[in-house]
C-alpha cells in the first residue's frame, strides 16, 4: 500500500490552502485527492468578483483566486490526483479512492485533512409540494451550467432563498438574457451578504420578498409557474397573500450542507448544528490526526476565511506528523459553548497548551441583532464585551482569544460566547 | 398487422409482453411516454405484499399470492433487486386485535404461508423503533420489497430481447373494431392488430369503453410519499403497515431495496389523470401518520417527495380477461395495489389466456434470463479493478451520493430500450436519486446522454416530451 | 438638501450610508466606518460603476467557455451594452488568465480579460 504523511481530501479552496500550509510547515509527503477534473473546487464556477479582499487586498474572481493557490501548489511540487473519488476512509486512516487510470486503490496516511466542501439543500429537503417538472435547479447547479458549460437553464426565473449563490445567479442569469422575476426568502431577513443584495438584486430591480415561500409548483413537463405566499413569524401561510408567478425556472438557494458522509463513515463525531465535525483548537476531530477545514467543517460565506482556516489545519496537521502522530490531551481542555443568541462555535474545545498566541473562534448568530454586544464569558466571568451595530445569521462572526489571557485562568472549564442587549 | 398490441409499458404491460414473448407471435407494446415505467409503476410503495389483505376469492388475492411466489425466481432470472424482508401489520390496542385476527384468517384462506400473530414483546424485538404503543402485529415473512423500476425495465428488456417491439411517445387516441382485430389510432399513426391487451393503467377504462358497451370506471387515487436519506434506511427492517382503512392499506413505513426509508401513501381520489402533484396537506399527513407507527421518525432526513396515481376500479378488484362484447380485446385493468406483487402472475394469466385462444406455439429459442446493469459496488476490489482496466468509465464516478459511475450510465443508455432522458438514467442506475437529488451529477449525466445519443445538450430532457432541461446557450447565442 | 441612502458594498460589513447632496454636489457621507465607505458613497451617487463578469465561448479548448471580467469597473449604465458586445465572441484556446478577450468594451476604454486558463484540447 502506498503511504503519505498527509492526504488532503478535496482540492478546492480549503484543500489547496491546507496543502500549501503543510508544505510551508515542513511536510513534503502530501497528496491531494480531487474528484473534479481540475483543482479549485467550487471557485471555478464562481466567476463573479469579490474574492480575496482579506487575503490579497484586491478583488478577484473565483477562478483567479483559485489560480493563486493552484500556482503555488504547482510551484511547491505538491502531488495531486484529479478525477479521483474518495470512497471511504477507515479509522486507521486508510483511504480508498478510485479513478479511471488506477482503478480502486488504498493509501495509508499518517494524517488526513478533510476538505470536501458542502452540497446544496435540495427541493426534497424543503418538501415543496406540487409536480416535479424540469426547470427546478439548485442555484449551484444552475451556476455550473451557466458558468462552466455556457448554457442558460431558463428564461423566466423565480429564486427561492436569498443565499449568496441565489443572489449571484439572479445577476448572472439577468446578464445572460433571462428575466429574474423575484427572489423569495422564507426568513424575515436575507441569508446573503448585503453587497450581493445591492449589486445583484437592486441594480437590476429584482424584488426581494422577505417572509415568502413557494407554496406550489405548476407544470408537468417543464415548469410553468410557482405560487408564492407570505408567512407569519411562525412560518404559517397568511391566507390571501398567495400570488402566482409564471416562470420556466425555479432556482433554490436554501442552504448548504457540509458533505460528511466519508467523515461519518470513519467515525468522526459530528456537531448537529453545523453538520460538520466537532473539532478542537487545532481543527482536529475526535480521531487523532484527522483534521477538517472549510465548508466541510462549517459553511462559510467568505473564501478568505476558508483559506485562513485551512492554513491553520495544515499547520496543525504538520505539527501532528512531526510529533510522530501523538496527540496530547492531558492538560487543560476548555469547552466552548454557544450561549444566548449563538447557533454554534468552531472550535468546540480548546487546549491552551496547543494554541497559538491568538485563536479565532468563529460562530453564527441565531437572528438579526442590532446595537448589541458580543460577550465572552470565562466560566461566570465576562472577559470581553464588544459592541456591534448589526449581527446577522448570514454573516459569520468571530472572537479572538489570546493565549496570554487564557494563561491567567488555569482552572478555566468553559468559555461561552453570547449576544447581550445594551 | 400485429398479432398482439399491448397498450401500456408499465409493470402489467411489460409482464404480459415478457410472458407472451415465449410464443411465436408478433407483439408490439405501445407507450404514450418516452420510456417504460412512467405511470403508476414508477410511483408506488414497491412492496411485494404477502397477500392477506384482498378479499378471498378475488383476483387480487389470487394473483398476489401467486405473484409473490413467482417473484423470487423472476428476480433471479431477470436480475432486478428484490428482498423478501417480511411485513408487519401493527395494532395499537386490544380493541384492534380482532381486526388483526381477521387479516390473519383471510391470509390463511388466501393461501399465504407462514403468517403469525406476534405479541408486543415479539414485535418490538423484531422492530425496536416501532411506537411504544404497539400491542400486537401480524407478521408475514413472505412479503418483500422490490425495485419497481428494476422490475418493470427488466421485464421490458427481456421481452424486447425475445422479439417484442416497443413504440414510445405513442398515445392511443381511438380504438376501432375491425372485422378481424382492431385498429389503433395513435399520435404516431394507425396500427392494426388481431388482439389488444389493455394495460393502460389509469386510462384503461377509457380504452375499454371505446370498444365495450359494458362500461368500467377507473378513479385515479393519489398516493403521496416521502423518501428519506439512507442514513434513516435501517430505521425499520420490514415493511410496517398500520391496520387497513377504507381507501387502502394506510400509511406504511418501509425500507427500500436500495437502503432508503419510504413513508406513505395517502389516498385521495382526484379528477386529473395526470395529477401526480404532491400537496402540502398530503405530505403533512404522510409524516404525521408514519410518525404514529414508529417513534421519533427522522423526518428531517426527507430527501424527496412524490405522488403516484392508483388505478382504482369501483368494484375493488383487478379486471383481467377478454371483454365480453369485444372479442380479442383483453383487459388488464384496475391494477392498483397489490399490482407490483401480482405482475408476474398477471403476465402469466394473460399469456395463458392468449396462448389458448390463439393456439400459440412456444419458441425454441426463448431467452428467459436478462442481465441487469452491473453495479460495481457489489464487486470486490480485484474484480472491480479488472472491470475498470477493461472499461475505465467504471472508474469515473458521476453520482457521488449513490456512487454511480460513467460505465453504468453508458450501459443504461446503450442497452436495449435504453435511457433517453435524465429520469430514464435515474430509474435504471439511481444516478441523481440520492441525497443531493442530482445537484452535482445532473450536468455530467446530461453530457453523457448528449454524447451517447449524439444530441446537443439543450435537447436533453428530464423525462421526454417538452421537459428540456436547458433553454439554450448563454446570451441566447445560436447552438 | 437632498439625502440618498445606500449600503456600502466594499466589504461584508455593509455599512448603511447616508449621502447628503446639494444638487449634483456631495456635501457629506455619513454611516461609513472606513475611508472606503466615503469614497464609495461619493462615487455611487455621482458616477456609479460595476465590474462585469461573464463567459465567452472557446474553440478547441478543454472547456467550452472561459470566464471573463472587465479589467476595471465600467459605468453602470453600460452594463447591457457591454453584454451585447460579448455576444457571439469565440476565442481560440489556449487562453491565459489576463489575456485580452475584447478591447475597449462598449467604448468605455476598458478591456475584457480572461479570468481562467483554458488549455488546448
Amino acid at each position: 500500500m502506498k503511504s503519505y504523511d498527509v492526504v488532503v481530501v478535496g482540492g478546492g479552496p480549503a484543500g489547496l490552502a491546507a496543502a500549501i500550509s503543510l508544505r510551508k510547515n515542513g511536510i513534503d509527503d502530501i497528496l491531494i485527492l480531487e474528484r473534479d477534473q481540475e483543482l479549485g473546487g467550487i471557485l471555478n464556477q464562481c466567476i463573479h468578483n469579490g474574492f480575496g479582499l482579506h487575503t490579497f487586498q484586491e478583488e478577484l474572481t473565483g477562478p483567479e483566486y483559485a489560480w493563486r493557490f493552484i500556482r503555488q501548489v504547482e510551484e511547491l511540487g505538491i502531488v495531486y490526483k484529479l478525477n479521483t473519488m474518495v470512497l471511504s476512509i477507515s479509522p486507521e486512516k486508510v483511504i480508498r479512492a478510485m479513478n479511471r487510470e488506477e482503478g480502486l486503490f488504498d493509501i495509508q496516511a499518517k494524517a488526513v485533512i478533510l476538505a470536501m466542501g458542502c452540497r446544496e439543500r435540495s427541493r426534497g429537503a424543503l418538501n415543496i409540494p406540487g409536480y416535479r417538472p424540469a426547470g427546478i435547479f439548485s442555484a449551484g447547479t444552475a451556476q455550473r451550467l451557466v458558468n462552466i458549460e455556457g448554457y442558460l437553464p431558463g428564461r423566466e426565473v423565480v429564486i427561492l432563498g436569498s443565499g449568496d449563490i441565489g443572489l449571484i445567479m439572479a445577476r448572472r442569469m439577468t446578464l445572460e438574457g433571462a428575466k429574474v422575476k423575484v427572489v423569495a426568502e422564507l426568513m424575515p431577513y436575507s441569508g446573503g451578504l448585503k453587497r450581493n443584495i445591492v449589486q445583484c438584486l437592486d441594480d437590476y430591480d429584482i424584488p426581494l420578498k422577505l417572509s415568502h415561500t413557494v407554496l406550489e409548483i405548476k407544470g408537468k413537463e417543464r415548469l410553468e409557474g410557482v405560487t408564492l405566499g407570505k408567512v407569519d413569524p411562525q412560518g404559517k401561510l397568511i391566507p390571501g397573500t398567495e400570488e402566482f408567478y409564471s416562470c420556466d425556472t425555479l432556482l433554490l438557494s436554501v442552504g448548504l450542507i457540509p458533505e460528511n458522509e466519508i467523515s461519518r463513515g470513519m467515525g468522526v463525531e459530528m456537531n448537529e448544528v453545523t453538520s460538520g465535525p466537532k473539532v478542537n483548537e487545532s481543527l482536529e476531530t475526535n480521531i487523532e490526526g484527522v483534521f477538517a477545514c472549510g465548508n466541510v467543517l462549517h459553511v462559510h460565506d467568505l473564501v478568505d476565511f476558508v483559506s485562513q482556516e485551512a492554513e491553520m489545519a495544515g499547520k496543525n496537521a504538520a505539527a501532528y506528523v512531526k510529533a510522530h502522530g501523538r496527540r496530547d490531551d492531558k492538560g487543560q481542555v476548555i469547552a466552548l459553548t454557544p450561549g444566548e443568541g449563538l447557533r454554534y462555535t468552531v472550535p468546540e474545545t480548546l487546549r491552551v497548551t496547543h494554541m497559538d498566541d491568538k485563536l479565532k473562534i468563529r460562530f453564527r448568530v441565531r437572528d438579526v441583532y442590532k446595537n448589541c454586544y458580543v460577550s465572552t464569558y470565562f466560566d461566570r466571568e465576562r472577559v470581553m464585551h464588544k459592541k456591534h451595530q448589526i449581527l446577522a445569521p448570514g454573516e459569520m462572526e468571530e472572537v479572538t482569544l489570546t493565549r496570554d489571557l487564557l494563561l491567567l485562568y488555569p482552572k478555566l472549564k468553559t468559555i461561552a460566547i453570547r449576544i447581550e442587549e445594551d | 398487422m400485429y398479432d398482439i398490441m399491448i397498450i401500456g409499458g408499465g409493470v402489467s404491460g411489460a409482464a404480459c409482453a415478457r410472458e407472451l414473448s415465449r410464443y411465436k407471435v408478433k407483439i408490439c407494446v405501445i407507450e404514450k411516454e418516452e420510456d417504460v415505467c412512467c405511470g403508476t409503476s414508477k410511483a408506488n410503495s414497491a412492496i411485494v405484499h404477502g397477500g392477506f389483505d384482498a378479499a378471498t376469492g378475488s383476483l387480487k388475492a389470487k394473483l398476489n399470492v401467486r405473484g409473490n411466489e413467482k417473484m423470487g425466481q423472476l428476480a433471479e432470472e431477470l436480475d432486478f433487486p428484490f428482498r423478501r424482508t417480511g411485513s408487519l401489520v401493527i395494532c395499537l390496542n386490544q380493541d384492534e386485535l380482532p381486526k388483526l385476527q381477521e387479516l390473519y384468517e383471510r391470509g390463511i384462506d388466501n393461501g399465504v404461508r407462514d403468517l403469525c400473530i406476534l405479541n408486543r414483546e415479539e414485535t418490538l424485538k423484531m422492530e425496536p423503533n416501532l411506537t411504544d404503543q404497539v400491542y400486537a402485529a401480524l407478521y408475514a415473512p413472505t412479503a418483500g420489497i422490490v425495485c419497481p423500476f428494476g422490475l418493470n425495465i427488466a421485464l421490458a428488456e427481456n421481452a424486447y430481447t425475445n422479439g417484442v417491439e416497443f413504440k414510445f411517445d405513442t398515445e392511443v387516441k381511438e380504438v376501432r373494431k375491425l372485422n378481424e382485430g382492431y385498429e389503433l389510432h395513435t399520435t404516431q399513426g394507425i396500427f392494426q392488430t388481431r388482439y389488444v391487451v389493455n394495460a393502460a393503467g389509469i386510462y384503461a377504462d377509457r380504452l375499454h369503453n371505446m370498444v365495450s358497451k359494458k362500461k368500467i370506471k377507473i378513479t385515479p387515487r393519489r398516493g403521496e410519499y416521502c423518501l428519506l436519506d439512507k442514513e434513516a434506511g435501517d430505521y425499520v427492517s420490514r415493511t410496517i403497515f398500520s391496520l387497513p382503512g377504507k381507501l387502502g392499506k394506510g400509511i406504511l413505513v418501509t425500507p427500500t431495496v436500495h437502503g432508503n426509508l419510504l413513508i406513505g401513501p395517502t389516498a385521495m381520489d382526484v379528477e386529473d389523470r395526470e395529477g401526480t402533484n404532491t400537496t402540502a396537506e398530503g405530505l403533512k399527513q404522510v409524516i404525521e401518520k408514519a410518525g404514529m407507527s414508529v417513534k421519533e421518525l427522522p423526518a428531517r432526513q426527507v430527501i424527496t417527495s412524490f405522488a403516484g396515481l392508483r388505478a382504482h376500479e369501483e368494484h375493488d378488484d383487478f379486471i383481467i380477461g377478454e371483454v365480453e362484447d369485444a372479442k380479442g380485446f383483453i383487459d388488464c385493468a384496475g391494477i392498483e395495489s397489490p399490482g407490483i406483487a401480482s405482475c408476474p402472475a398477471i403476465g402469466e394469466m394473460v399469456a395463458e389466456l392468449l396462448r389458448d385462444k390463439m393456439k400459440l406455439e412456444e419458441k425454441e429459442d426463448f431467452i428467459p434470463t436478462r442481465k441487469g446493469i452491473l453495479n460495481p459496488n457489489t464487486l470486490g476490489k480485484e474484480e472491480r479493478n479488472v472491470l475498470i482496466r477493461h472499461n475505465p468509465a467504471y472508474g469515473n464516478m458521476i453520482c457521488r451520493c449513490e456512487m454511480i459511475t460513467e460505465g453504468e450510465i453508458v450501459d443504461a443508455i446503450s442497452r436495449p430500450l435504453g435511457a433517453k432522458s435524465l429520469d430514464g438514467v435515474k430509474r435504471r442506475t439511481r444516478a441523481g436519486m440520492g441525497r443531493c437529488q442530482s445537484g452535482f451529477c445532473m450536468p455530467r449525466t446530461m453530457e453523457i446522454l448528449a454524447r451517447e445519443l449524439n444530441q446537443s445538450m439543450p435537447t436533453i430532457t428530464k423525462s421526454g416530451g417538452q421537459s428540456q432541461v436547458l433553454a439554450g446557450r448563454n446570451k441566447n447565442e445560436k447552438l | 438638501m437632498e439625502t440618498k441612502h445606500l449600503i456600502c458594498i466594499n466589504c461584508p460589513m455593509g455599512c448603511p450610508l447616508t449621502v447628503e447632496m446639494n444638487g449634483e454636489e456631495v456635501v457629506r457621507v455619513k454611516g461609513n466606518t472606513c475611508k472606503r465607505g466615503e469614497v464609495y458613497g461619493r462615487k455611487e451617487v455621482t458616477f456609479p460603476t460595476r465590474m462585469i463578469t461573464s463567459t465567452v465561448r472557446v474553440v478547441d479548448g478543454i472547456s467550452s467557455v472561459v470566464s471573463v471580467k472587465t479589467r476595471e469597473a465600467i459605468p453602470k449604465g453600460k452594463i447591457f451594452d457591454g453584454m451585447k458586445e460579448l455576444k457571439g465572441i469565440k476565442i481560440k484556446a489556449p487562453i491565459q488568465i489576463g489575456d485580452v478577450i475584447l478591447a475597449n468594451l462598449a467604448d468605455t476604454g476598458i478591456d475584457v480579460i480572461a479570468t481562467k486558463n483554458v488549455e488546448k484540447r
